[in-house]
């Protein structure tokens, strides 16, 4: 489903990636761990087109296209979701706003019909339950005055509503207490779980991992991918660190 | 209009296309007068009639205790100026929502000049300019507290978007003080979208203007959440967005 081939990627003239190589099938969730600067939120920037990093070698497909060759718009309607390490404050525009045109704008490009807006507000509602985050809150400002938690938990709310066919999910752990890390993982499970559909967890810590259980771990360091594992790999790195592994 | 045409040397016009205003200056009327009066509570609404250049001057006069909400938006293609002189008497209330939103070689500018001259008095200013091409935006924003108008509370918050290199935004919030006992803040900021925002929206799907159009709504939409006739509210949001896809296209 997403494949990537020695990708060498630098961030202001600086290379980051170095010759990164991954195949996640689709029916499958893999995770990414790695120590700081390893690479791992370019990975993500990368996969979602932001500009500023630039891709000097190697390439990515996704489902069979050339991912690099589109843009990030593109991207989403073809199916790829990047949950954010920061989500965005997005003052003066809702959430309910922002994710339907956003839905609309995907369906749209797809070919399918547009929701409408008692469609959308079922949608939302169903999303925000399963998630435990209370509907009111989408009416507020994109993120806008949201805790750490509420914004990683806001994206899965995203994600859920846009079921996407791939997500590559930036550290949606960092900022949850243990509550919401079940709460989330379980998320990434009923939405992302399926024959054809698949994930790329990005995390420093076990904990999601023991909710959302990965098919495979994978170590990034440097830049490239210097171990494999199953999912005893990761419970290995959280009790002897990377330092071994550099 | 009879009075003598303006020169960029009055600092009232000094950004000023007086090209366009000549245009129509034998056809302009004189300024309009709104009076309010005692205690009286009034908002008035002004979207642009899509011609090119539209200039509009009125006189506000506001008798104690009167209040008047003003909504602008500014959006003529060529020229558009609205141009408020306000007296304000004892415990008055003005309030000033206005955009500017200009693409191509607009011109477009809100001047005023709020005279607070009895005490108590209170008036806001909130000017959101948008704008793209090689417009230029601006906002000549005078307070003026009479000697004795103590207890006045002012504010001006101005600020201006600049979608592309050529765009222009003036800024002018100015203060003439005389009394001793009074509370007047400005704020004025020239941006350009934040890059973090537009690369979120791009990445949920929004194609590139979509996503510039909705991130500008969410700056200027917030001017007409008062705007008390839900028609009337419904209109300048809707010439907004109108304007606004058409200065991201």
């Amino acid at each position: 489903m997403l494949q990537i081939t020695n990708l060498h990627a630098t961030v202001a003239d600086k290379p980051i990636l170095n010759g990164l190589t991954l195949t996640v099938p689709a029916g499958e969730v893999h995770a990414i761990m790695g120590p700081n600067g390893a690479g791992k939120s370019t990975l993500a920037y990368v996969l979602g087109g932001r500009p500023g990093y630039e891709v000097t070698d190697g390439s990515a497909t996704f489902m069979g296209e050339d991912l690099l060759a589109q843009e990030p718009h593109e991207r989403a309607a073809a199916g790829l979701f990047l949950g954010f390490q920061y989500p965005v404050e997005i003052p003066g525009v809702s959430s309910m706003q922002f994710i339907r045109e956003s839905l609309n704008a995907q369906r749209r490009a797809r070919g399918e019909a547009e929701l409408s807006g008692a469609e959308f507000i079922r949608l939302a509602r169903a999303e925000a339950t399963e998630l435990g985050m209370d509907v009111e809150m989408l009416k507020r400002p994109v993120n806008v005055g949201f805790s750490g938690g509420e914004k990683k938990r806001a994206e899965m709310v995203q994600m859920g509503i846009m079921r996407p066919r791939f997500a590559v999910l930036d550290e949606t752990d960092s900022g949850l207490d243990i509550d919401a890390l079940r709460i989330v993982g379980a998320g990434i499970n009923r939405i992302m779980r399926a024959p054809d559909r698949g994930a790329l967890l990005i995390t420093h810590y076990q904990r999601l991992l023991e909710v959302a259980r990965p098919d495979k771990v994978h170590v990034l360091a440097e830049g490239r991918i210097v171990r494999s594992g199953g999912p005893e790999l990761a419970v290995e790195l959280e009790r002897e660190g990377y330092t071994e592994l550099a | 209009m009879t009075a003598p045409f303006p020169t960029r040397k009055a600092e009232a016009w000094r950004y000023a296309d007086l090209d366009a205003l000549k245009s129509v200056w034998d056809e302009l009327p004189g300024a309009e007068t709104i009076t309010l009066a005692k205690g009286e509570a009034r908002q008035q609404v002004w979207i642009g009639d899509g011609s090119p250049v539209g200039v509009r001057t009125v006189q506000v006069e506001l008798a104690a205790g009167a209040s008047i909400d003003i909504f602008a938006l500014n959006t003529a293609p060529q020229y558009g100026r609205v141009e408020l002189d306000v007296a304000m008497h004892e415990g008055a209330h003005f309030a000033l929502h206005a955009a500017n939103i200009g693409g191509g070689k607009a011109t477009q500018e809100i001047v005023t000049a709020v005279r607070h001259l009895e005490p108590n008095g209170t008036s806001r200013q909130t000017v959101r300019s948008v704008l793209a091409g090689t417009a230029t935006g601006s906002y000549l924003g005078k307070v003026a507290v009479a000697r004795h108008a103590q207890k006045t509370d002012g504010e001006q918050s101005v600020k201006a978007m600049l979608l592309d290199r050529g765009a222009t935004a003036n800024c002018k919030p100015e203060l003439e003080i005389y009394a001793d006992d009074v509370k007047c803040a400005h704020g004025a900021s020239v941006g350009e979208l934040d890059p973090d925002q537009l690369f979120y929206a791009l990445s949920r799907g929004l194609d590139p203007a979509s996503a510039k159009a909705l991130l500008l709504e969410g700056f200027v939409l917030q001017l007409w959440d008062e705007v008390a006739d839900e028609a009337q509210r419904e209109a300048l949001i809707e010439a907004s967005r109108a304007a606004l896809r058409s200065v991201v296209a």
